[in-house]
């Protein structure tokens, strides 16, 4: 009878192989977890884009309220389909929205916003290499990154945040980070 | 003779890095330093390809970091350091040996020592079904003889 169970044991192991690798088919390989979660935002002093009248973005910038750190470029095709929405959270007036124009020409970076609209409280630029985005940790652009009232990064989201992004995980991490 | 030549020439022949002439360094010493390091840093766009090989933009930001990092006097693991407290263990192509990485250093050994035992086990419990073979009664006897006499 114990024999009987034994014989079994292959198909046992096989099945829990075939469930881990078939897991494994559904896993998404960009997802990359990010090890800057609850570390403080980098060090970082950007100079600010010609004619939008801040004075660039710091780390002590970050500090004193909830932000939402936005990774983006002139260049960037997937930011151009996040900017509706970014445009719509500046609406709502619920977090200052800081812009990061990664490997950007200043001037294409301000002209980009003119051309689509301008949602961010303060934007600094990061010229290649990147200093500050590879701080960050930055993989691509769109990604944004929201830090708390201590100026230390809270959750990363890459790629586009769109209106579920927004109201089913970002707005609630926020609203809990605001209390 | 020219063909034989030019035959030399691609067995001899290295695949193209990604490193651009104005992106090395100018001590062949550091140089030779960032592309080793270069080869064993993944590209994070990529993914399977080493920020050397990849021609991504982050990898070329990446390239030049390790080359600021390397003139700035960072050793080796230093600078690879740099770059895991910002990207995580998954920028080093060769995973690390720790806690997490168990299974997948460990699983491999683990499954062939199994494979190995079961194997062992299977192989002595045959033995041993051969061996105790209780010898014939003398009932079974006669009908041994019975059956031999009939068949000659």
């Amino acid at each position: 009878m114990k024999n009987r169970w034994a014989y079994l044991l292959p198909v046992i192991l096989f099945l829990g192989l075939l469930g881990f690798f078939t897991r494994g088919l559904f896993l998404d390989p960009r997802a990359i977890p990010s090890v800057m979660i609850d570390k403080p935002a980098p060090q970082m002093d950007l100079a600010a884009l010609p004619g939008r009248g801040d004075t660039g973005l710091k780390t002590e910038h970050l500090k004193g309220q909830v932000s939402l750190v936005n990774i983006f470029g002139s260049w960037c095709v997937s930011c151009v389909a996040e900017h509706p929405y970014l445009m719509k959270i500046k609406a709502q007036k619920i977090v200052p929205i800081m812009g990061i124009d990664w490997r950007d020409d200043p001037v294409q970076g301000a002209l980009w916003l003119q051309k689509n609209g301008d949602p961010y409280d303060r934007v600094g630029v990061d010229p290649a290499p990147g200093h500050a985005s590879v701080d960050f940790g930055v993989t691509g652009a769109p990604e944004s990154f929201i830090v708390d009232k201590e100026g230390r990064i809270r959750y990363k989201h890459v790629g586009i945040i769109d209106d579920r992004v927004w109201s089913e995980i970002l707005l609630p991490i926020i609203r809990e980070l605001q209390k | 003779m020219k063909r034989l030549l030019f035959a030399a020439a691609i067995l001899v022949s290295t695949p193209a890095f990604a490193v651009d002439p104005d992106e090395m360094l100018k001590d062949p010493a550091q140089e030779a330093r960032a592309r080793e390091l270069g080869a064993e840093l993944r590209c994070l766009v990529c993914q399977n390809q080493s920020i050397d090989d990849s021609d991504a933009d982050l990898a070329k930001d990446l390239r030049q970091i390790v080359r600021e990092r390397i003139a700035k006097g960072d050793s080796d693991s230093a600078v690879k350091q740099y770059l895991v407290d910002r990207y995580g263990d998954y920028v080093l192509l060769k995973p690390p040996f720790n806690a997490k990485t168990l299974l997948l250093w460990l699983g491999p050994l683990g499954l062939a020592l199994a494979a190995l035992g079961v194997g062992r086990a299977y192989y002595r419990r045959q033995k041993q079904e051969v061996a105790p073979l209780a010898p014939l009664t003398d009932d079974e006897k006669k009908r041994l003889e019975r059956v031999m006499k009939d068949q000659a």
